[in-house]
């Protein structure tokens, strides 16, 4: 292939996909109510381009069975057979439509990272409250534990596990939810206790109000926004991860459809200049550019930064 | 001078420490288990007999802490036992892979570090014009993509058929050094993209944070050229952060360089350690685990140490 063939459409693609962000967010704008129009009109076409990107992927998650031709476990054809009318993207290496495949991924891998993401957010925001809000003991014992769970890498910690426990969905979520759990934990807990420091907190536990109430009720609501930023770029993280794990064989197992292990399966047609195995690869870099886009525009926006 | 030594002395022994619990994480994490590993690696199908054989292979008839003091005391020695499935000692296994692995890291970091702070510096001095903008969006766009995407992408545009490069990275034929860095070349180009991105976003975010500072003011009133300003004035004050991000680079280079490995057929650990966590082949997990573990605490420490060093007033903290 040309070396410089490849630039051109690099740009020619930017270029759509800038188009396609501004088209997005004029009709956004022109459809939501007041508040919600003007904070969109502020968006950058970055940031409106990753949305218009979420929004499809998540009806095609929805509405996979609908949109896709054929079954994500039925065999269908030959092996590696090319693009044509039927098969739109070819068939994979078991003769499995690859169109089809690709979307019911959608639900799989996309579906899985979040339920992972929301363990994950779950078990670390909690212990990490925690620990800011009784501290002493507490706070030592959980913040030492999460210190030496963090001086192992998370890609060589979680092979570990998962070489212990096999491999298999939930312990793939568990082992994941759990190694992530750490970098919340961090992140909630230095939060925290910048809140817990304060007067009404002070005020609130003389009223006498409870544990899970303090948390709750007055620490929860005032750490919100930047746990919200981090949900996205955590569920960045778990999603490439989980695709790695899947697409070295210990994540996802077949015959369920996910894109990390489609890469695999199919990697050989790489070598004769075929693209198509790119494709879910490419699926999982688009989904994670366009959360990077939108949570990049929520930080710039909450923090208030004009450069 | 003292207190430096005294200094980097605590450090590296609470490096020590933390690396003794990790051995331990490491080893006992086989503990974790309900029933234990022999019963769990044989499967349904395993007899009593067989069972017991692989619990005194493993040791697993001895009690925890004997178990670990041995261990420990044979990794410490270079020996990890035997892998459970070709009975070849793990030291043997991982003998050759280490180096090689050492080697694709070390060729990815000469050419990610300095480039990273070159594009850093150039970000930052150009802030918000077309480059800059241009940079930090392909730079976000290098960090979202998995690496194996950006492996083969590169393996199709520099590879393919009649390409430049070749699209595996083996080094049977004992290659000379040249040849080597040849065949290398495209495992660590996407090792470099990878790392690159986010040191490069890291060296500008800490340049750009010191240019609002008076004595930059100053520097720039009394008539400095911005490049200048840049390198003699900011830099030096910036290298602490900067430290930090090369260093957690280069122990992600460590570890990343497993999926890197698997893509290109490169004979390096983080393959060993796939196939071994597929055939659930503990002993040379855990000696493979231990090995980046260790690398990655050392780094850790050894970036610790630096950014302390490149502050004076760490250095002379009452």
């Amino acid at each position: 292939m040309n070396i410089i063939m490849p630039l051109v459409w690099i740009a020619a693609v930017c270029a759509a996909a800038m188009a396609a962000g501004w088209i997005f967010r004029t009709v956004a704008v022109a459809v939501s109510p007041r508040a919600i129009a003007k904070a969109l009109k502020s968006a950058p076409l970055t940031a409106s381009f990753g949305m218009l990107m979420i929004l499809i992927y998540i009806v095609g998650a929805f509405l996979a069975p609908a949109i896709a031709p054929f079954s994500e476990t039925e065999i269908v054809g030959r092996e590696f057979q090319p693009w044509d009318d039927v098969h739109l993207l070819g068939t994979d290496s078991l003769g499995r439509d690859m169109l089809s495949r690709l979307i019911y991924g959608a639900r799989n891998t996309v579906g899985i990272a979040f339920a992972t993401t929301i363990i994950a957010f779950a078990i670390g925001s909690i212990t990490g409250l925690l620990a800011a809000t009784v501290g002493g003991w507490m706070d030592q014992t959980l913040s030492r534990a999460v210190d030496v769970l963090m001086a192992i890498p998370a890609l060589i910690f979680s092979l570990l596990l998962l070489s212990i426990f096999g491999t298999s969905v939930v312990t793939l979520i568990l082992v994941i939810a759990i190694i992530d759990s750490t970098r919340v934990f961090r992140l909630a807990r230095s939060v925290a206790l910048n809140i817990v420091v304060m007067d009404y907190i002070e005020a609130a536990k003389l009223r006498g109000e409870g544990l899970w109430r303090l948390i709750t009720r007055e620490i929860l609501p005032n750490a919100t926004a930047p746990l919200v930023a981090e949900f996205g770029l955590r569920f960045c993280f778990v999603f490439l991860t989980i695709s790695a794990l899947s697409f070295l064989g210990l994540g996802i197992q077949p015959p369920t459809a996910d894109w990390g292990s489609m890469v695999k399966e199919n990697a050989t047609l790489i070598t004769f200049g075929d693209i198509t195995p790119l494709l879910p690869a490419g699926a999982i870099a688009l989904l994670t550019v366009s959360v990077n886009f939108v949570v990049d525009w929520q930080l710039h926006r909450a923090s208030g930064l004009k450069d | 001078m003292s207190h430096i030594w005294s200094m980097i002395g605590k450090r590296l022994a609470l490096g020590l420490l933390t690396l003794f619990i990790v051995s331990v994480l490491i080893f006992l994490a086989t503990e974790l288990l309900p029933g234990d590993f022999a019963e769990e690696f044989l499967g349904q199908s395993a007899t009593e007999e067989t069972v017991a054989a692989l619990r005194r292979e493993l040791g697993l008839d001895q009690p925890m802490h004997i178990r670990y003091i041995d261990w420990l005391t044979g990794a410490l020695q270079g020996d990890f036992g035997n892998s459970l499935s070709n009975r070849r000692p793990v030291s043997e296994l991982i003998g050759g892979r280490f180096g090689n692995t050492l080697f694709l890291a070390a060729y990815a970091a000469a050419i990610a570090v300095p480039l990273s702070l070159a594009l850093g510096i150039l970000a930052a001095l150009y802030r918000n014009s077309f480059f800059d903008r241009f940079a930090n969006a392909a730079a976000l766009t290098a960090i979202s993509f998995p690496e194996f995407f950006l492996a083969y992408i590169l393996i199709v545009w520099l590879a393919g058929a009649g390409g430049l490069f070749p699209s595996m990275a083996n080094l049977r034929g004992d290659p000379s050094f040249g040849d080597m860095l040849y065949r290398t070349f495209l495992p660590a180009l996407t090792m470099t993209l990878v790392v690159t991105a986010h040191m490069m976003r890291m060296t500008r975010a800490a340049i750009i944070n010191l240019l609002a500072s008076p004595y930059i003011e100053m520097a720039r009133l009394k008539g400095m050229s911005p490049m200048r300003v840049v390198v003699k004035h900011a830099l030096p004050n910036a290298l602490a952060p900067i430290i930090n991000v090369i260093a957690l680079n280069l122990a992600y280079l460590i570890t990343g360089v497993v999926l890197v490995e698997v893509v290109f057929v490169y004979p390096g650990l983080g393959q060993l350690m796939v196939d071994s966590v597929a055939s659930r082949d503990m002993p040379v997990v855990q000696g493979v685990a231990l090995i980046f573990a260790a690398a990655y605490v050392l780094l850790n420490l050894t970036a610790d140490v630096l950014a302390t060093l490149s502050n004076p007033r760490l250095v002379h903290r009452r």
